[in-house]
């Protein structure tokens, strides 16, 4: 990763994460070498590549998902707003409320419609029940399910349609008001119109949220992204404006992948 | 065609076998419970429920010995259940890592597989002998150690089911731990813990070598659970090893509850497992 292409994004928008010579283990296996990566507020950054590149890995580092297994280890500095997350002392409860996951599996907790959203708000507010209720209907519309469930509410979250579960778990993770989406391969276990309706989804919070997703599908991430991250064995190759990486890649090996050439 | 004819061929040979053995095992099962039924159904009538267990030659029920069941069966499962519970959450949820967990484990197991008889004398010997009478709390007490393994492995195996992807989803909202066990992973696996916690109690409803040495047996209804207590397998025993005829009916009652209450437990534990547990 060169110092211009940093430069060059930096201009584009205020950075929001800043990793800055991160190496991941785990166990001995070495996943990430060196990644340097500055990633724009209020934008949509997707990380591609091949399988087994590190994509998952990198994002998995963002809310310290990782340190729920022992044999993990992540080190360098992830600057969020400027603070570096993996210091010793780090709080893992407010950095999670800070920045949101959704997986590329949906996972509904076993509870109904409504406790799944007011689960992650409780952790930190003590609301009453009415601005509950607003804060859940608040939610589920701007993960575009309200309509479909503001009269089954009560049901189990386990009883809904995979598309329908997951944009349940991105209303559950958007209710607790984070700042940061990390999006899991969210659409990779959806039929083609769930996974359109997440991409619009993806489209409309961008302009309140800064989210990075992980994609194996290069149009969605030529859809729906502004910027790019490409890897590939645990190294970042190229990152850039998503039009640039997609219509003239600096890399051969970006170039390559893109092209259908390799992965 | 002829390999097909080949495949029809050992496909039907291998049914036929499998349909035999299981043929096999089905007839002891029909005979045991034709036997019950014949031998014990005429006993069972409102006496058998409302009179205590009589001398030999009289009238009488099986109340005092069914009310000691129910107690000392019901206290064994709730002194048993939470410790169960609470050690098979630390194996699912903890027990990834040192020593103790893997070391529990397998006592569990030897446990698990310990014949009661030796769980009996292990509490005539820890209890009985030190308080200096047999009661109806060393009764509960042996059962509660039967309880504790089978409630310890079911409770493991059924959270074990549970996706880590759910435990990570929690943890990613900023749950702790504890909120990720207590509200998530234990909710989840709910259906499959009580299934485990009936399982148990179907298995000591008929143990009688734990009570014969801990709460060993009442002439009377008692509900002083310091004094020793009648109870359903120790007086089918007792009934059933003597010379006469009315003792012999009433033991033959006893088996035939017994095992009607075991296939109620069973039955119950499918129903609630199969209605309960959660797709993924």
């Amino acid at each position: 990763m060169n110092a211009a292409v940093l430069e060059n994004v930096q201009d584009a928008a205020a950075q929001k994460i800043a990793v800055r010579n991160l190496n991941f283990h785990y166990g001995r296996f070495h996943a990430l070498k060196d990644i340097n990566l500055d990633i724009p507020e209020r934008k949509v950054t997707a990380i591609i590549g091949p399988s087994g590149c590190g994509k998952s890995t990198l994002l998995r580092t963002f809310n310290r998902i990782y340190a729920l297994y022992p044999d993990q280890e992540a080190r360098g500095e992830i600057l969020i707003d400027g603070e570096d997350i993996l210091a010793p002392g780090q709080d893992l409860n407010s950095l999670r409320a800070k920045v949101g996951m959704v997986f590329q599996k949906p996972t509904p907790f076993p509870m109904s419609i409504y406790d799944n959203i007011a689960f992650g708000v409780k952790l930190y507010e003590a609301l009453p029940a009415r601005l509950m209720e607003e804060r859940v209907e608040w939610a589920l519309r701007q993960a575009a399910l309200w309509d479909e469930v503001k009269d089954k509410l009560k049901q189990s979250g386990t009883s809904l349609s995979g598309g329908q579960q997951q944009r349940l778990c991105i209303a559950r993770c958007i209710a607790v008001k984070p700042e940061i989406l990390l999006l899991d391969e969210p659409a990779s276990a959806l039929d083609p119109i769930s996974t359109g309706r997440i991409e619009e989804l993806v489209h409309e919070l961008k302009s309140d949220y800064t989210i990075v997703m992980v994609t194996h599908n290069m149009q969605q991430a030529a859809r729906v992204s502004d910027y790019t991250a490409y890897m590939y064995l645990g190294e970042l190759v190229e990152f850039g404006v998503t039009d640039e990486i997609f219509i003239k890649p600096m890399k051969k090996e970006t170039e390559d992948y893109i092209t259908g050439r390799f992965g | 065609m002829e390999l097909y004819a080949r495949r029809l061929l050992v496909n039907r040979i291998n049914l036929m076998v499998s349909l035999l053995a299981m043929l096999f095992g089905l007839f002891w099962l029909g005979w045991i419970l034709f036997t019950l039924f014949d031998a014990g159904f005429g006993s069972i009538s409102a006496t058998l429920f409302l009179e205590t267990t009589p001398p030999p030659g009289s009238d009488g029920g099986l109340a005092n010995a069914i009310g000691g069941s129910l107690l000392m069966g019901g206290a064994g499962t709730l002194l048993g259940t939470p410790i169960g519970i609470m050690a098979g959450i630390y194996l699912a949820e903890f027990g990834n890592r040192g020593w103790l967990a893997p070391a529990t484990r397998f006592i569990n197991d030897i446990l698990l597989s310990a014949p009661s008889i030796v769980i009996g004398l292990f509490i005539y010997q820890a209890y009985v002998v030190s308080v200096g009478h047999f009661s109806a709390w060393a009764g509960a007490m042996a059962l509660a150690l039967i309880v504790i393994p089978v409630v310890i492995r079911t409770t493991e195996n059924m959270l074990r089911l549970v996706p880590d992807s759910l435990r990570e989803a929690a943890a990613a909202l900023g749950a702790p731990q504890w909120k990720v066990i207590a509200l998530v992973t234990v909710r989840a696996a709910k259906a499959g813990i009580v299934t485990g916690i009936l399982l148990a109690v179907a298995r000591i409803s008929g143990e009688t070598a734990p009570l014969l040495f801990t709460a060993l047996n009442n002439q009377f209804g008692t509900l002083n659970m310091n004094s020793p207590m009648a109870n359903l397998p120790v007086v089918i025993f007792q009934f059933a090893m003597s010379p006469y005829q009315d003792w012999h009916n009433l033991a033959w009652a006893g088996a035939l509850l017994i095992t009607l209450s075991v296939l109620v437990l069973n039955i119950l534990a499918r129903v609630f497992f199969r209605n309960k547990t959660p797709v993924y």
